[in-house]
């Protein structure tokens, strides 16, 4: 199967329902979903900012590894649904701006690749709270982490913005 | 008095010229423009929740300040930098535009609230116990600074949509 054709069939589809009609007769509901994006990526990459500059021993010193998670990464958890409602209705308001879009493609790449590093953190962390202390090699490990965390999001953002300069194929 | 003559100024100067003939150059500094803005807002939340008393309740405001505000002017001077760029590169047009000009305004009102955290609600605040609930002015702050923060964002989103072509 073809990939591309693919994309470019469901482009079409999504440009021809009616919900895309509605999105694109509306003029001020992109730029309003838009911002609700922003503010979306705003908290998410924020939060797991101040986890990693807890990390990198810039931030919250005196705190454990396990209370700052527990302070924010819920905040990621329970804001990425929004983020990833407001960026489908953006998809599906204007499917050919995005979909056959490289910069999408690297953007969706990027943040596949941030939520499973959240995840390689926080999974061990629940279930023994100073897991990430416990040896030198495991502190050692979570410098990178968050020096990847922190690189991600950056790239998420960076390549999110490129969507709107970068030639469809 | 011509308002518009320093403004045409600006946009005739080399670093403009550069942001408007360099095809790579405008998108990078549009994208860095948004990683530090998305860092203000997200981070100046953490303060906002704490002064509302929603989040970082157990945690002394002192040390909230410590970690957020460091990070906060970070980022706030990678915007301010990347957004003189921006506006340089077509000076009289964003000067102009509507949603830029509400933009400044919120702006202002925000290094007003500023200045009205620093000067009257955090010496109380550092005086009196750090936990617990905190005073109406400490709240009527925070609010004020979500509530202007996604103003300037709305406002910055709607630029793009309504700027006019380059002059």
């Amino acid at each position: 199967m073809d990939i591309t054709a693919t994309i470019a069939a469901l482009s079409t589809f999504l440009e021809h329902t009616a919900l895309s009609a509605r999105l694109q007769e509306t003029a001020w509901v992109v730029p309003a979903v838009q911002t609700v994006h922003i503010l979306s990526v705003a908290t998410v990459f924020a939060s797991s900012a101040f986890v990693s500059l807890h990390l990198l021993g810039v931030s919250g010193r005196e705190l454990s590894a396990g209370n700052v998670a527990l302070r924010f990464v819920p905040f990621i958890w329970w804001t990425l649904p929004l983020l990833l409602l407001s960026g489908s209705v953006l998809i599906v308001a204007e499917p050919a701006r995005s979909l056959p879009n490289p910069a999408f493609h690297l953007k969706l790449g990027l943040l596949l690749a941030a939520v499973l590093v959240t995840l390689l953190y926080q999974w061990p962390l629940s279930r023994r709270a100073d897991f990430w202390e416990a040896t030198r090699g495991r502190v050692v490990a979570t410098k990178l982490i968050a020096v990847t965390t922190l690189a991600l999001w950056t790239g998420v953002i960076v390549a999110g913005r490129f969507i709107a300069y970068v030639d469809n194929l | 008095m011509d308002l518009d003559a320093p403004l045409r100024w600006l946009y005739a100067t080399e670093i403009a010229v550069q942001m408007r003939e360099n095809a790579l150059l405008f998108p990078w500094v549009e994208a860095i423009h948004v990683v530090g803005l998305t860092l203000v807002l997200g981070s100046i939340a953490v303060l906002d929740l704490r002064l509302l008393g929603v989040a970082s309740r157990g945690r002394p405001l002192a040390r909230v300040l410590r970690d957020v505000l460091p990070v906060t002017w970070l980022a706030f001077a990678v915007a301010v930098v990347t957004g003189a760029l921006m506006f340089a590169s077509n000076a009289v047009a964003y000067a102009h535009n509507g949603p830029f000009q509400w933009k400044v305004v919120l702006l202002t009102l925000i290094g007003l609230n500023t200045a009205f955290f620093h000067l009257l609600v955090e010496p109380a605040l550092r005086a009196a116990p750090s936990t617990g609930p905190t005073p109406w002015r400490a709240r009527l702050s925070g609010a004020l600074s979500i509530a202007l923060w996604i103003g300037v964002t709305a406002f910055g989103r709607w630029i793009g949509f309504t700027i006019n072509a380059i002059q």
